[in-house]
């Protein structure tokens, strides 16, 4: 066993990816949205850990495992003050915060019943309009959805 | 878009819609005019439109060109549980030019995404119908003789009115200031109030439809409460009344005003103002028919 470090809540990493800051209420759907659940790599994670940021966070270690901006940035819109911290020999070489892209595909599902995306096999696509405050408009239907709003498909 | 589609009014830059109303004028001067022959257009309506069908098909037979197509969605395989992607696609086999109106939002801008043939909304739901806001535009420019810097009056329900919302885009190229009028439950929503503040038109709202706001308007644009969206049908009936248009609060209005309506009217006009020669609705329908023939041609990219 690893001698035991008072401010070390998870173990540290050799290679591979950090994401900090969660909300721990979101843990679960970060998850489920980067399909670490079908990943065969080391996952370590945390939940409801002290933060001197915030005052309970989640944290996702996972080994050997560097993501494509384009794939972390989908959880911008359930975690938006993650960091992604990339790690190589228990360095953290780069420190990243994740960013609300211009258009999210095929991600969240449209809450108008008799938007098109809900009717036929196809994918969501939403704007992004204001990366602030995290509204987002549906290109098909154009109806606007606010961040507390967003059913993630 | 892969194509010249007709989607959404936002679209349309001012260049095109001056150019879109000024080849209008040239098929209202003369409508039977053989630029479509040879052409196949498709009228899909897998929600019917009696009135809007008859109007575009009429465009493509005064053109002279050929049009296929359903006017009720039951008859067809999108009933047995055939994709619209796969109707369309079938369609675009056979037709230059699709015209669809359909029940669900967004069905268009999808349409136009899956086909290289153009695609003109006939109206997608509560969302948009381009056409329609081609036509008040159309009408506004011929009785006032220009589109700028008028006073435009929205009488009625503003909440779920697409008409009224659509044509606040429309105009939003030509400084107009507009009076909304409605009841409280009705109100112009507050997406399109930050729509004027962000293109700096003036607007006023109002819940009581008086006289003042009649005698400053160049247009009255009406349109019909409707008693379903209502929960408390005690409020649907005390305001049912107060946004009837009689013929007699007209008298001391302008003499270029003139009143549109999308149509149908209910009650919310009343019938001795069809006698004004400020009544412009149905002519303002039969302005549908030139609208469309442009339309049709600005999508195919036949000039006139």
């Amino acid at each position: 066993m690893a001698p035991k470090k008072k401010e070390l809540q998870v173990a540290a990493l050799e290679n591979g990816t950090a994401l900090d800051h969660i909300p721990p209420s979101q843990l679960f759907k970060v998850v489920s949205l980067l399909q670490l659940d079908k990943m065969e790599n080391t996952i370590t994670i945390g939940n409801n850990l002290h933060s001197r940021k915030d005052s309970c966070k989640g944290m996702i270690k996972i080994s050997d495992k560097f993501f494509e901006e384009e794939e972390i940035n989908r959880i911008a819109l359930i975690a938006p003050k993650a960091i992604l911290n990339v790690i190589r020999d228990y360095e953290v070489v780069e420190k990243k915060t994740v960013t609300l892209p211009d258009e999210l595909i095929g991600l969240v599902k449209c809450n108008n019943p008799k938007c098109i995306t809900n009717n036929e096999p196809m994918a969501t696509r939403f704007n992004v309009i204001d990366k602030e405050k995290g509204t987002i408009k549906c290109r098909y239907c154009e109806r606007k959805i606010n961040k507390e709003d967003v059913i993630i498909r | 878009m892969k194509s010249n589609s007709l989607v959404s009014i936002d679209q349309c830059s001012k260049e095109d819609i001056l150019r879109i109303l000024d080849n209008a004028r040239k098929f209202e001067e003369d409508p039977n005019r053989k630029v479509l022959k040879g052409k196949v257009a498709a009228t899909l309506f897998f929600e019917p439109s009696t009135r809007t069908r008859l109007s575009f098909e009429t465009a493509v037979n005064r053109l002279h060109g050929r049009v296929i197509g359903f006017q009720d969605a039951s008859t067809t395989s999108s009933s047995k549980g055939e994709t619209l992607k796969d109707t369309i696609l079938m369609v675009s086999n056979y037709a230059d030019l699709i015209i669809m109106r359909h029940h669900l939002e967004g069905a268009a801008r999808y349409a136009s995404e899956i086909t290289d043939i153009p695609i003109i909304n006939a109206g997608d739901g509560a969302n948009q119908h381009p056409t329609q806001t081609m036509l008040d535009l159309y009408s506004i420019r011929k009785t006032q003789g220009t589109l700028d810097n008028l006073n435009i009056t929205l009488v009625g329900d503003l909440k779920y009115g697409r008409t009224v919302h659509s044509l606040i885009v429309g105009m939003s190229h030509f400084n107009p200031t507009f009076h909304f009028v409605a009841p409280n439950e009705l109100k112009m929503p507050d997406e399109y109030k930050n729509f004027c503040d962000a293109h700096h038109i003036k607007y006023y709202e109002h819940s009581t439809f008086s006289q003042e706001v009649i005698n400053d308007s160049d247009i009255l644009y009406m349109t019909r409460v409707q008693r379903e969206r209502f929960t408390d049908l005690e409020k649907y009936e005390r305001v049912k009344n107060v946004y009837i248009l009689r013929n007699s609060m007209l008298e001391d209005s302008r003499d270029n005003l003139h009143i549109l309506h999308p149509l149908p009217r209910v009650n919310e006009i009343a019938y001795d103002v069809d006698d004004s020669p400020k009544a412009y609705y149905i002519q303002q329908a039969r302005n549908g028919l030139f609208t469309r023939q442009a339309i049709i041609c600005e999508a195919l990219g036949i000039t006139i």
